[in-house]
């Protein structure tokens, strides 16, 4: 027999409180009175009620068991480490990408990222990764005329 | 004919140097994302959908192209050297291919996969020459009522059809649509979904999500899961050139392959993974060496690398004469019509004629450059799949900052990135299909907008769908693929 699996369960359930959210925000829609024939809520209507059914479809799958996930073998442990620096590269690029600008922080990115899939050079990594992103910023920025924002780095460029 | 006529206008357009330098930048470049594991032809043009700013729509159009095609080229030298399907319509390639690969007969593999690929490449863009301009003249007649069904109909079939189960293809179908109507309706003006955020009033943009289920989605869930430099390379040891028995065993193969995966993957389902199965089921029951399948039958190779190119071809049917598209590349395509001001649709041909014979033209030039690229130097693919995994992930990130934050310069688009990131990693480790979400974001708008018309047009009279016959019959469609194969399974159940 199939195993029910919680994450599943957790999946489905959250997939309902999406579709929750979804009616909820269709209901705040304001209606104007403006001429439509079909007014602005009616296809969220539809959607929202859709996203609820096959969330409780999907909670039925997962609570007899019949959802077979492609990792059959859920019991592989996950690498949280790996995650974790994954995880950390994003957070930096976000949170600086405004105030150091986009090389050094795909610079950071890029090591990060290289650390999670098991890299034990920083060092290289860091090199590798500041290259990588100056040639990528210029190629985008310059080339194609992308506004890429300016930084530490980038206004010497 | 006329339509060969507009064909050598296309050849004109496609011919002068600008684009054939968009050509082969782009099979260059679809080459190299097809060889690596993880990137997609819908990834690499979510990412360069910013040079519509800047490049005119032909040259895009005929680099998009270039991308398209050349990525199921390399697709098959990955599938065949690293038993890592590059792009789920590889899969079946894999089976035979890296067997043969195994039994040091990978050139031969690699060589009926490539020319195999430009023969069917070559029908597929034939097909698409004499049969888009006859479903222009069918589509003609369509009004919003038939149009509205159809993209059901499409939705039914991308989400439902395919895939391990119906459920989580039409979850993810809904939660595209669901992306796609947020910001304002621009029928009403009214904002929806934006939850307050001043920057979702324009629209999540199609580059983050696909960006975020894609490239981001798949970093973490490779990462967490350790699946990644596991399979070992194979190098190439025998010659490229094929054996006389080589070829006699292939050529009907390649045939059958593009009479099956064309007109497939023309039909408003799309997707190339039904052709390649059927031809390799097809091919296994022709072979007269049938015990040969499992481990490593040239035709095993030959038939489903065909199928998967026609079908490439076919998809741009729907996708240029109906605005319909069936995969995620096709979407994303769409997309950057729309970024064009440019309606894809039966006017399409007419009002754009040079960009779409152009574009046809490019295809059946860009397959020459293909087969010259990826048969005598496949080499320089194979160095491509050494790249170690840090530092490929590393750049794939990379990369994804620039599409999103070349935006708008927002943190907000790289939030939102990373959320579809996290559901990407999700849908990825519960087994949903990630295409249906793209396919959604980009045709519900759409389908709203034909409902709204067909409203205005019956006055409101929801009914206008099913006594117009041509709608009745696609909606009919539309529930007999929805509850068909349930019923079957039910039936077969039982006996």
């Amino acid at each position: 027999m199939q195993q029910r699996s919680s994450g599943a369960i957790a999946v489905a359930i959250g997939f309902v409180i999406v579709g929750l959210v979804v009616a909820y925000e269709t209901s705040q829609i304001a209606l104007t009175p403006l001429y439509a024939k079909v007014g602005p809520k009616v296809f969220p209507s539809l959607v929202a009620g859709g996203l609820i059914l096959l969330g409780l479809a999907l909670l039925w799958d997962a609570w007899s068991g019949r959802w077979k996930a492609e990792d059959a073998d859920e019991s592989a442990p996950i690498d949280w480490p790996a995650l974790g620096w994954l995880g950390f590269g994003l957070l930096f690029n976000v949170v600086l990408i405004g105030v150091v600008g986009f090389i050094l922080a795909s610079t950071v990115l890029f090591a990060a990222v290289a650390r999670a899939f098991g890299s034990v050079k920083p060092a290289r990594d860091l090199a590798i990764g500041f290259v990588f992103a100056a040639v990528a910023y210029i190629g985008f920025a310059k080339l194609l005329g992308i506004n890429m924002g300016t930084g530490l780095v980038e206004r010497f460029l | 004919m006329d339509t060969l006529s507009q064909l050598a206008n296309g050849f004109a357009v496609a011919l002068t140097p600008m684009n054939l330098a968009f050509s082969f930048l782009g099979v260059l470049l679809g080459t190299a994302i097809g060889v690596l594991p993880g990137l997609g032809p819908a990834l690499t043009i979510a990412l360069l959908l910013p040079i519509t700013f800047k490049v005119d729509a032909t040259g895009a159009f005929i680099l998009f192209a270039g991308i398209y095609y050349g990525a199921m080229y390399g697709g098959s030298t990955t599938s065949i050297l690293l038993n890592t399907p590059g792009e789920s319509a590889t899969i079946v390639t894999a089976l035979e291919g890296n067997k043969m690969a195994r039994r040091g007969r990978g050139g031969a593999a690699l060589a009926t996969a490539a020319i195999g690929s430009f023969v069917a490449g070559t029908i597929g863009t034939l097909g698409l020459t004499f049969v888009a301009p006859i479903v222009v003249d069918f589509a003609l007649r369509f009004g919003p009522a038939e149009y509205f069904s159809l993209m059901i109909l499409a939705f039914v079939t991308v989400s439902a059809v395919l895939g391990n189960s119906a459920i989580r293809g039409l979850a993810a179908l809904f939660f595209g649509i669901w992306l796609g109507l947020i910001g304002v309706d621009l029928q009403t003006g009214q904002a929806r979904f934006t939850f307050g955020i001043l920057e979702l009033l324009d629209g999540i943009n199609v580059i983050v999500v696909a960006v975020g289920l894609f490239a981001v989605g798949e970093t973490l869930y490779l990462a967490a899961r350790h699946r990644y430099g596991k399979d070992e390379i194979l190098p190439v040891k025998d010659s490229l050139w094929m054996t006389r028995e080589d070829w006699g065993r292939s050529w009907k193969a390649w045939l059958r392959g593009s009479a099956m995966g064309f007109p497939i993957g023309a039909l408003p389902a799309g997707g190339a993974e039904v052709p390649t199965f059927l031809s390799y089921y097809l091919e296994k029951k022709l072979s007269k060496k049938p015990e040969e399948f499992g481990h490593g039958a040239i035709e095993g190779v030959a038939g489903p690398e065909a199928a998967n190119n026609a079908s490439a071809a076919g998809v741009l049917v729907p996708m240029l004469t109906l605005g319909l598209p069936t995969s995620a590349t096709a979407a994303i395509m769409l997309s950057a019509f729309q970024s064009y001001g440019i309606n894809p649709g039966p006017q399409l041909l007419m009002t754009q004629s040079n960009l779409v014979w152009g574009l046809i033209a490019s295809l059946y030039i860009g397959n020459v450059m293909l087969l010259v690229l990826n048969l005598p130097l496949v080499g320089l693919w194979v160095r491509i799949l050494a790249i170690p995994a840090p530092l490929l992930y590393g750049g794939i990130l990379v990369f994804a900052t620039i599409g999103t934050y070349g935006i708008s310069q927002s943190p907000i688009d790289l939030i939102l990135l990373y959320i579809l990131g996290g559901i990407g990693f999700l849908m990825r480790k519960y087994d949903f299909p990630t295409a249906p979400v793209i396919i959604g974001m980009i045709l519900g708008p759409l389908a709203e907008q034909e409902f709204r018309r067909a409203m205005t047009i019956s006055q409101g009279d929801v009914t206008v769908l099913v006594t117009r016959p041509l709608s009745l019959t696609l909606l009919v469609l539309a529930a007999i693929a929805l509850v068909g194969p349930y019923l079957y399974r039910r039936l077969n159940a039982r006996r």
